[in-house]
C-alpha cells in the first residue's frame, strides 16, 4: 500500500478511514473488502470439507438465528390442551358462532365521505366475504347503529376508515356484545394493482386459513377473524382466505387453488390483500371513550424489545 | 376635548389607522371593541364617544358602554354590564341601559347579541355529536413499521406457508371424497400392497399415490399402462432394479416386414391413435385451462410406449408442371 511510512512493520496500523483522499480511500475499502471476503469463502470452504469428510459424524448443521427463532416466550402463549383456555373459549362471544348457532352477516361502512379507493376496497372486501353488505355511511353515529345493527341481525360490523383517499384504519366489531379490535391497515393492493391475478371470486364460502396466532390475545383476534365467514366452507369454489400473523403483522391473502397431484398445489391469488396490525382491542362494542380495553398498543413498552411479540 | 370628526377624518381617509384592514371592495376595523366589524363613520370606536358593543367571554355575554363624560379617564371609559342568560330579559337590559342612545348603536348591540347567542348554541350542540379526533401521525415511527412489515412479510413466506397448510388439510381428510383417485385403482394398489407387504405401507402407498397421479384422465390413462406394464403385477419379474439384456428383434417391432399385419397395425393403432389423442387433447386443455398450461405434456409419453408405424405417400404432380410450361 502506498501510504505506508517506511519503518513500520507490516500489515499496516492505519484505519482505512483516515484517508483524506475519497478516491483512494474507496479503493482500499474496496480491498479491504474482498480480502475479508476471500477469508471468508475460505473458512467456508474448509468447513465444507471437513464436514463431507466426517460424513455422518458431522455436527449437526447450525441453524441461523432468526427473529422467529429468538422470539422471548411470552407467558401467555396457548397449550394446545389447556383446559382452562377450552373452557374459556367454549363460553366467550364466539362460542355462539363455533357452536354453529348463528351465521355470520357483516355490514361493511366507512368513515364519512369515503372516497377513491376506500370505495372499491369495500366493495372488494364484500365479494370476498360472504353475506356483507356495503353501506354508505351519512355522518351517523356508530353508537347508533350498532343497535339498529343488532336489531337486523347482524353478526359483524366493519368500519373502514380513510387518510387521504386510501384505507388506514379498520374497526372490527363483533355484534352482539363481542369485543371490537381496532387495526391499521397499511399495503393495500386492489384486484386491479395484482399481477397473475384469476378472474372475480364467485359466491362460494371460502376456507379460512390462520397461521401463527400463538398467544391468548392471537387466539382472540384468530377467532374474531373465523367468524367472519361461513362455518361449513364450500369446496367446490376453491377459495382459501389466509390470515396469516409473522411478527405482529396480520397478512391478509386471497387465492384459489388447485391439486395438482398428492404433492403439489398451484395457488392464484384473486382478491384483495392488504396487512393488518393490531392497535386495541376492546371487551365491548365500540365505544372509545368508556370502553374496557383489554389491549392497547403502547409503543414505547412494546417496541422497546425486537423479539417480543404480542400475537 | 373629543373632536369625532376630526379623528375620523385622520384614521378613516387619510392617515394611517391601525386597526383598519383593507381589502379590494371594504375595509375592516380588528379594533375588539368594534360593534361590526366594518370600518365606517359610525362604527368605529374611536371616532365616536358614544359608543356600545356585546362582547361575549367563556359563554357570558357583558354590554360595554362608552360616554363622552370618561373620556379622559381611560381606564374607566368602559363600562360593563353582564347580560342575563335568559335572550328576553337581555335584550331588555340592552334596551334598559341604552335608553335614548342613538337608533343606530341600539339595533346593532341587539343583532350582535343575537348572533353570539346562535354561535354559542351551536357549539353547545356540537360537542354533543361525534367530534374527529386528529390523530398525528410520526414520521419516523411510520417509516420503522412499514421496514418492519417488509421484513416480516419476507419472513413469512406466504406462499408456501399457504400451499403447506392446504397439502397438509388434503393429507388429514377435510376435503373428503373429492379428491379421490379412481376408486379401483387404488383398490388394487392396496391389494398388491397386502400380497406384498415387506416395506412400510406408508411408502407404498404414497409412491403409488404419485404414480397414479392427480387429475382423473391423466391417472386412468397411466392406471392403464401400470396395469399391464407395472411390475408388480407380474409377480416374476420381482427384482426391480435388476438389469436384463434382451435381444433386438423381440423390442423393435416398429421393423415388421409384413405389409399385411402392417396394414393391420397402423389402422388399428391409427384408430386408437386418433382416439387417444383426442382424448388426450381434450385432457390437455382441461388441464391448461385449470392450471394455466403447467402441467407437463403426458400425451408424448404415452404415445412413446404405443407400437406405431409411420408411412410417406408420394404423389406425382407432373401434370401440373407441363401445363405450366405450355
Amino acid at each position: 500500500p502506498k501510504h505506508t511510512p517506511p519503518g513500520t512493520t507490516f500489515p499496516p496500523t492505519f484505519s482505512v478511514s483516515e484517508i483524506k483522499n475519497k478516491q483512494r480511500r474507496h479503493q482500499m475499502f474496496m480491498k479491504l473488502k474482498q480480502e475479508k471476503r476471500k477469508q471468508k469463502m475460505q473458512l467456508k470452504k474448509k468447513r465444507r470439507k471437513e464436514r463431507e469428510a466426517l460424513g455422518d459424524k458431522a455436527p449437526p448443521k447450525e441453524v441461523p438465528k432468526t427473529i422467529e427463532n429468538q422470539r422471548v416466550f411470552d407467558e401467555t402463549t396457548v397449550d394446545p390442551e389447556d383446559e382452562e383456555i377450552a373452557f374459556d373459549e367454549g363460553t366467550d362471544e364466539f362460542s355462539a358462532y363455533f357452536n354453529g348457532l348463528t351465521n355470520p352477516k357483516v355490514l361493511i361502512t366507512t368513515s364519512d365521505r369515503p372516497r377513491g379507493r376506500v370505495v372499491k376496497f369495500c366493495e372488494q372486501l364484500a365479494t370476498v366475504i360472504p353475506n356483507a353488505h356495503v353501506y354508505y355511511r351519512r355522518g351517523l353515529a356508530l353508537k347508533r347503529i350498532i343497535p339498529q345493527c343488532i336489531a337486523r341481525d347482524f353478526t359483524y360490523l366493519i368500519v373502514i376508515n380513510q387518510d387521504r383517499q386510501t384505507p388506514n384504519g379498520l374497526v372490527l366489531c363483533h355484534l352482539p356484545d363481542g369485543p371490537t379490535a381496532h387495526f391499521k391497515v397499511s399495503s393495500v393492493r386492489l384486484q386491479k394493482e395484482l399481477k397473475r391475478r384469476g378472474k372475480a371470486p364467485t359466491e362460494h364460502s371460502p376456507e379460512v386459513i390462520l397461521n401463527n396466532f400463538s398467544t391468548r390475545l392471537g387466539h382472540t383476534i384468530g377467532r374474531l377473524f373465523a367468524a367472519l365467514f361461513p362455518q361449513n366452507p364450500q369446496f367446490v369454489g376453491r377459495q382459501v382466505a389466509t390470515f396469516h400473523n409473522q411478527r405482529d403483522f396480520i397478512f391478509f391473502r386471497f387465492h384459489r387453488y388447485i391439486f395438482k397431484n398428492e404433492k403439489k398445489v398451484g395457488i392464484q391469488e384473486l382478491g384483495p390483500r392488504f396487512t393488518l396490525k393490531l392497535r386495541s382491542l376492546q371487551k365491548g362494542t365500540f365505544d372509545s371513550k368508556y370502553g374496557e380495553f383489554e389491549w392497547v398498543l403502547k409503543r414505547h413498552e412494546m417496541d422497546a424489545c425486537r423479539r417480543k411479540f404480542q400475537l | 376635548m373629543q373632536h369625532d370628526d376630526v379623528i375620523w377624518d385622520i384614521i378613516g381617509n387619510k392617515q394611517f389607522c391601525s386597526f383598519k384592514v383593507k381589502t379590494k371592495s371594504q375595509n375592516f376595523c380588528r379594533n375588539e371593541y368594534s360593534i361590526t366589524g366594518v370600518c365606517n363613520r359610525s362604527s368605529c370606536p374611536l371616532a365616536n364617544s358614544q359608543y356600545a358593543t356585546i362582547r361575549e367571554e367563556k359563554g357570558q355575554c357583558f354590554l360595554y358602554m362608552k360616554e363622552i363624560e370618561r373620556a379622559a379617564f381611560p381606564a374607566r371609559m368602559w363600562e360593563k354590564v353582564k347580560l342575563s342568560k335568559n335572550y328576553e330579559k337581555a335584550l331588555e337590559q340592552i334596551d334598559e341601559n341604552l335608553i335614548y342612545w342613538p337608533r343606530f348603536l341600539r339595533h346593532k348591540c341587539k343583532q350582535r347579541f343575537t348572533k353570539i347567542t346562535q354561535y354559542l348554541i351551536r357549539m353547545r350542540k356540537l360537542v354533543l355529536k361525534r367530534q374527529r379526533k386528529l390523530v398525528p401521525l410520526s414520521r419516523k415511527v411510520e417509516s420503522r413499521e412499514k421496514r418492519k412489515e417488509e421484513k416480516a412479510l419476507i419472513a413469512a413466506q406466504l406462499d408456501n406457508a399457504i400451499e403447506k397448510e392446504l397439502l397438509e388439510r388434503l393429507k388429514q381428510g377435510t376435503y373428503g371424497d373429492i379428491y379421490n383417485f379412481p376408486v379401483y385403482a387404488f383398490d388394487k394398489a392396496l391389494e398388491q400392497q397386502d400380497a406384498e407387504s415387506e416395506s412400510d405401507a406408508e411408502e407404498e402407498e404414497e409412491e403409488d399415490d404419485e404414480v397414479m397421479g392427480g387429475s382423473f384422465y391423466k391417472s386412468l390413462c397411466l392406471m392403464i399402462e401400470k396395469v399391464f406394464y407395472s411390475e408388480r403385477v407380474f409377480p416374476f419379474v420381482q427384482d426391480v432394479g435388476q438389469r436384463e439384456f434382451v435381444a433386438e428383434d423381440e423390442v423393435e417391432e416398429s421393423d415388421l416386414s409384413d405389409f399385411e399385419d402392417m396394414n393391420k397395425l397402423k389402422t388399428s393403432s391409427d384408430e386408437e391413435e386418433q382416439d387417444e389423442s383426442s382424448e388426450e387433447e381434450e385432457e390437455e386443455e382441461v388441464q391448461a385451462s385449470r392450471s394455466k398450461g403447467k402441467s407437463p405434456a403426458n400425451g408424448s409419453l404415452v404415445r412413446k410406449k404405443r407400437a406405431y408405424v409411420e408411412i410417406e405417400y408420394e404423389q406425382e404432380t407432373e401434370s401440373a408442371s407441363r401445363r405450366r410450361t405450355t
